[in-house]
């Protein structure tokens, strides 16, 4: 089936099998590879991207669900806020700057999480972080960076 | 995983879904957010031929106060449930446990609909049907009926839906101020609960919904009918387990289940002012 996905600003336009993932999509058909897959099971929230503004895991999602729709992945969220060239969005500088990723496996994922619960409660304290990510597990840090990455990006009033 | 090959079908309107499962029988599942579905069909424990996606359906995503009652479109999202100033001020235990439906990302995509049609007894939602006694809403070729929560679960994974029937609408009863409580057990914030209690004072009664105590959701009929007895909570609580055949996984055996069912009954009771 042919497909027409806005990915990161641009139109994409496919033909798909119905059973393809959308995460294998944008990852083998698009070569869009920032996000990952960790898991078989829906759990780990490595392969998490914007469908139209909001957080979703793209390993559970065929690509003909995403037809029509706009994607946002790690590779296109700097640009996302204007950043300019080499600029990051100011989540990614917090997450640098907090030290919030080991292996990184999971930053793609946990960034786009991030932006996400920053959209709808732009305000959280510790425990709504630490809810908001309850989908990303995380087998570096122990999450203590990475909430404080949240919360710092939040008070610098950036989304 | 990748899901064995199927033809993809997608339907615009109730009635375009009702033709399309008319047309492939028993081969062909709806899709609506595909949360549990598409995980299913990743370990290939179902492969259907034909998927029907429902998911564009917007006439059924809608949230509305039908009087004594909100009639809640099947299509409608978790996340969409749990933020609604309508739910959360009308039917507080169904915002309460839909917000610890899995996380963010799956609230997301999941529906009301798709929760309640999958008839899985660890779901958090039935529990909260009937707890309050909903009714749940059918379209199919010969029409639309009503079924009313109790006549709706059968067994495991299986409802009271023909195959070629939709579920369009959830009514959940208005409670207003009436004490409510939703207890989950779990071992990690995203999962399923090991068991889960959902408790809504009625006008002169409790419902009680208990989660994963049977091969479908269950209500505590033994609790309730001891507290309509004049037993204590602690008394009712007791009692919750009696008709419930809970089966045993890595998380739990049945006698465990059955002691958190105790347990979590008798916390409910109380937060929800039950003495
Ligand atoms: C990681 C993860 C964690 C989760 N944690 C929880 C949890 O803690 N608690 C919980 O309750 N749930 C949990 N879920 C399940 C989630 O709530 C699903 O969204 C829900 O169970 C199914 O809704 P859906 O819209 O995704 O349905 P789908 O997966 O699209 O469909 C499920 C079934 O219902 C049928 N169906 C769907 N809509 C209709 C309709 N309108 N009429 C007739 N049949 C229909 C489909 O044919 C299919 O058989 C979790 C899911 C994941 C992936
Ligand atoms: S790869 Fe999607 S949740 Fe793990
Ligand atoms: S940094 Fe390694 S998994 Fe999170």
């Amino acid at each position: 089936m042919e497909i027409a996905v806005k990915i990161n600003g641009e139109q994409h336009r496919h033909d798909v099998e119905p059973r393809t993932l959308l995460v294998h999509y944008i990852r083998d058909t698009v070569g869009l590879t920032g996000t990952n897959i960790g898991c078989d099971t829906s759990s780990c929230g490595a392969c998490t991207i914007h469908l139209n503004g909001e957080s979703v895991k793209s390993c559970t999602m065929f690509a003909v669900q995403a037809d029509g729709e706009e994607l946002l992945t790690i590779e296109g969220l700097a640009a996302s806020v204007n950043a300019t060239d080499g600029q990051m969005h100011p989540m990614q500088e917090a997450f640098r700057s907090c030290h919030a990723l080991q292996c990184g496996y999971c930053t793609p994922g946990m960034v786009m999480a991030s932006v996400s619960l920053l959209e709808e409660n732009p305000n959280p304290n510790e425990q709504e972080v630490r809810q908001g990510l309850e989908g990303n597990l995380c087998r570096c840090t122990g999450y203590h960076n990475i909430v404080k990455a949240v919360l710092e990006c939040a008070q610098g009033g950036a989304k | 995983m990748i899901p064995a090959a199927f033809d993809y079908v997608r339907a615009d309107s109730a009635e375009a879904a009702i033709a399309a499962l008319a047309e492939h029988g028993d081969e062909a599942k709806l899709l609506a957010g595909g949360h549990s579905l598409i995980p299913l069909m990743r370990f290939r424990l179902a492969r259907p031929e034909v998927l029907v996606d429902v998911g564009r359906v917007d006439d059924l995503k809608y949230i509305r106060d039908g009087g004594d009652h909100l009639a809640i479109g099947a299509l409608t999202r978790h996340m969409d449930v749990e933020t609604s100033e309508l739910v959360q001020a009308e039917a507080p235990l169904l915002a309460a446990a839909t917000s610890h439906v899995g996380d963010p990302q799956v609230r997301h995509r999941g529906t009301i609909g798709g929760s309640v049609a999958h008839g899985d007894s660890a779901s958090d939602i039935p529990s909260v049907l009937i707890a309050t006694g909903a009714t749940l809403v059918a379209q199919g070729p010969s029409g639309v009926r009503e079924i009313a929560v109790d006549d709706f679960f059968e067994g495991f994974l299986e409802t009271a839906l023909a195959a070629e029937e939709i579920l369009t609408e959830i009514r959940v009863p208005k409670v207003g101020g009436a004490g409510w409580s939703f207890q989950k057990f779990n071992r990690r914030a995203q999962d399923w609960a090991i068991v889960g209690v959902s408790v809504q004072v009625l006008n002169g009664s409790v419902g009680i919904g208990l989660v994963n105590m049977d091969t479908k959701p269950i209500r505590a009929s033994a609790a309730e009918a001891a507290l309509v007895g004049g037993s204590s909570a602690a008394d009712a609580a007791e009692v919750a387990p009696d008709s419930c055949e809970p089966t045993g996984d890595l998380n739990a055996s049945p006698d465990f289940r059955r002691h958190l069912a105790k347990v979590l009954t008798r916390r409910a009771l109380e937060e929800a002012g039950v003495s």
